[in-house]
């Protein structure tokens, strides 16, 4: 009973590493698989330039030139838009089944207050813009407060603003050329600015600048990193503070708001107000979100993913039908891609454990 | 379960049946109820059934494609006693088993538009003879090219992967029409003719019509005649057209006969359409419902077809010899939707 026990004798005796997650740090696996958990765009980035090298080789001048690269950027417009704000919702470890309904119904919004109540065109945005925030907040409000599952909130919502699209305009399109002659405002987004044989549209330059704008506010703003960690743990960013309804309900409402001027980006790409467009634009977005390496999980993944991930599928579409192929390879290929893009995500998963 | 339903649906239309004779009650029942071809169709065929005194119940699916409904819609009927349905079916080889249900049960099933598979599954169809109208269309836009049309170059702008039959058949007789060889006409892509670029699909919709124009423009820019499933899908392939400043020297043709695809023939967006005829499909199908009810007697096809043909008209404001047609103002007079 002389000496107090010497606890410390023990760590001389066991082997020096007790405890080394650093084994296979330096390997090259593991360096690319840290890289990706770092930078989880970077997967959609390299299979997007290789498609293109890829397409590029196959098709020469005919596929890469400025006119046919700016062309995908057009056809990939409405979905990357879609898809930004699909990304949001997917954030925070939900999903929106809605965007395309939302879209089309603020779209045609937009036309029928102009055209059928004869008000000025920006009152139709406007009210268009608002009817998509306001889809989109009953989808927040449902999710946060009555804590129903996003799935399936949007499910039905889906139903019910497509219902309302179709009764709302007696599905009866609105021309092009009416458009054209009475509100050329509704259009905007289809104006062109050419550059040598580039195109470029309002709808192309609104998807970039929305994309860059997001993914600073996700990166560098408080709200930006309540999403991540609403979606990644909902419960540990209550006790941190974070007021998890109102970013809920808020990320549904933006999410529609976007929505909404996808909606008039719709307009100015077709010419006319169509009720019947856009009916797979929710499932479209899903994939460039998915192929774009965002965690269907919530809290992992960047904006800039999703648009890569559009891109990527708009380059496939091109790409094959340039090559004479059957527009079913494409559906194969993206469904492909699709499984390819979940399970490397899966991988670069096991790297946070 | 389904037995059960129907032996009540039996008993119940015999019961009906005695109690309310004399008086003529039909159906009818359509894809969707959002879409201005079958409210128009329902249009012309509440008119007929107010002008003869039948009863008439309209049923529709919710989406296009919605089987179920129409089922359920067809066991309504019989329950009700009625004594014929009009019926434009989604799905047209899965709803054999309760059209025959109907028939057994002694009601006239008339398929409107949409020939069921097989066509004579149904007492009678009343439909536009699709082949026919692509073919107008395609010997419109040959005659208007003449001597060009040796030398066109062809975007054709389908409406789906699955090559549904009333696609297959527009696309086909404007082949035929334009003088091409057609390889299998039960399905589109397989001509070898190098005047076609190439063939896309649309959904029927100005996006599809938009981005399937784009695709083939990038294939071979220089195409200048333009074959379209639909009126829709003809809108967005001219707003493609124009984005590349190429909209005043391509030809469009088209199928359907909308009112606003007749108004875009009359800005030049289109330069000629095939226009159908819902609403004299459906109040035709509903004389034939009455005569059958009171006559006994069943509707005849067209003599040489296996359908009643309703009639198909070019419709353009620029005609061509050799081809018969009516102008903007006669089709927005005829126009549906």
């Amino acid at each position: 009973m002389s000496t107090t026990p010497n606890y410390e004798s023990a760590t001389t005796q066991g082997p020096e590493a007790i405890a080394d997650f650093s084994e296979n740090n330096n390997s090259m696996i593991n360096r690319v698989q840290h890289a990706l958990h770092v930078t989880p765009s970077l997967v959609p980035l390299i299979v997007l330039v290789l498609s293109l090298i890829i397409f590029g080789t196959l098709l020469g001048s005919k596929f890469f030139s400025p006119f046919a690269l700016t062309l995908i950027l057009q056809q990939v417009a409405i979905v990357g838009i879609v898809g930004a704000a699909q990304s949001l919702v997917i954030l925070t470890a939900g999903i929106d089944l809605s965007v395309g309904a939302i879209m089309v119904l603020s779209s045609v919004v937009m036309g029928q207050v102009t055209f059928r109540y004869g008000l000025p065109p920006a009152f139709g945005v406007a009210c268009g813009l608002a009817c998509g925030t306001f889809v989109g907040f009953i989808n927040g409000w449902l999710v946060a407060k009555i804590k129903l599952p996003p799935f399936i909130v949007t499910l039905g919502m889906w139903q019910i603003v497509l219902a309302t699209n179709f009764l709302y305009s007696a599905n009866e399109t609105i021309r092009s050329q009416d458009i054209a002659k009475h509100a050329p405002l509704l259009q905007f987004f289809g104006e062109k600015i050419k550059i040598g044989t580039a195109n470029f549209t309002v709808g192309v330059i609104f998807l970039v600048l929305l994309v860059i704008f997001l993914s600073y506010v996700l990166r560098h703003t408080a709200y930006g990193r309540h999403i991540y960690a609403v979606g990644d743990d909902p419960e540990a960013a209550e006790l941190s503070g974070v007021n998890v309804k109102a970013v809920l309900i808020s990320v549904y409402m933006l999410s529609g708001l976007i929505c909404a001027f996808a909606g008039w980006a719709l307009i100015g790409r077709i010419g006319s107000v169509s009720p019947t467009s856009g009916q797979l634009a929710n499932i479209e977005s899903i994939t460039a979100v998915v192929i774009g390496g965002i965690s269907l999980f919530g809290g992992r993944g960047s904006i800039m993913g999703m648009l890569f991930g559009a891109l990527i599928v708009g380059v496939f579409t091109l790409g094959l039908r340039l090559l004479g192929a059957d527009a079913q390879w494409t559906f194969l290929l993206i469904g492909a891609l699709i499984i390819a893009a979940v399970a490397v995500d899966q991988w670069i998963r096991k790297v946070s454990v | 379960m389904k037995k059960l339903l129907a032996c009540t649906a039996l008993t119940m239309a015999a019961m009906t049946g005695t109690a309310y004779a004399g008086e003529v009650s039909a159906c009818l029942i359509t894809k969707t109820d959002t879409n201005p071809f079958f409210v128009k169709m329902r249009e012309g065929a509440e008119a007929k059934a107010a002008e003869l005194g039948v009863t008439l119940k309209s049923y529709a699916g919710k989406v296009d494609g919605d089987h179920e409904t129409q089922v359920a819609a067809i066991e309504t009927c019989i329950a009700d006693g009625a004594s014929g349905i009009l019926l434009t079916a989604s799905d047209t080889s899965s709803i054999v088993p309760a059209v025959q249900q109907a028939r057994d049960a002694g009601l006239v099933v008339i398929a409107l538009d949409t020939p069921l598979e097989p066509i004579n599954a149904a007492d009678a169809t009343f439909a536009t003879d699709n082949f026919l109208a692509g073919e107008l269309i395609g010997q419109w836009a040959a005659a208007k090219l003449g001597d060009g049309a040796a030398t066109a170059k062809i975007a054709m702008l389908d409406l789906g992967i699955s090559q549904p039959t009333v696609g297959v058949l527009r696309d086909q007789g404007f082949l035929q029409g334009f003088g091409i060889e057609l390889g299998d006409p039960d399905k589109w892509g397989d001509e070898t003719d190098p005047r076609i670029v190439g063939n896309d699909v649309t959904a029927g919709n100005e996006e599809g019509g938009r981005r399937a124009m784009e695709n083939l423009l990038a294939t071979d820019p220089s195409i200048n005649v333009v074959y379209t499933i639909n009126e829709p899908a003809a809108a967005g392939a001219y707003e493609a057209l124009k984005s590349f400043g190429r909209e005043n020297d391509v030809l469009i043709v088209s199928v359907d006969g909308g009112c606003p695809g007749v108004a875009n023939i009359k800005d030049g967006v289109i330069g000629a359409t095939s226009q159908q005829y819902p609403l004299l499909m459906a109040s035709l199908g509903i004389e034939a419902i009455n005569a059958w009810a009171t006559d006994g007697v069943k509707p005849e096809p067209t003599p040489g077809k296996d359908f009643f043909d309703t009639g198909v008209a070019l419709v353009t404001d620029e005609p061509v010899d050799g081809v018969v047609s009516i102008n903007t103002t006669e089709g927005t007079d005829l126009c549906w939707g």
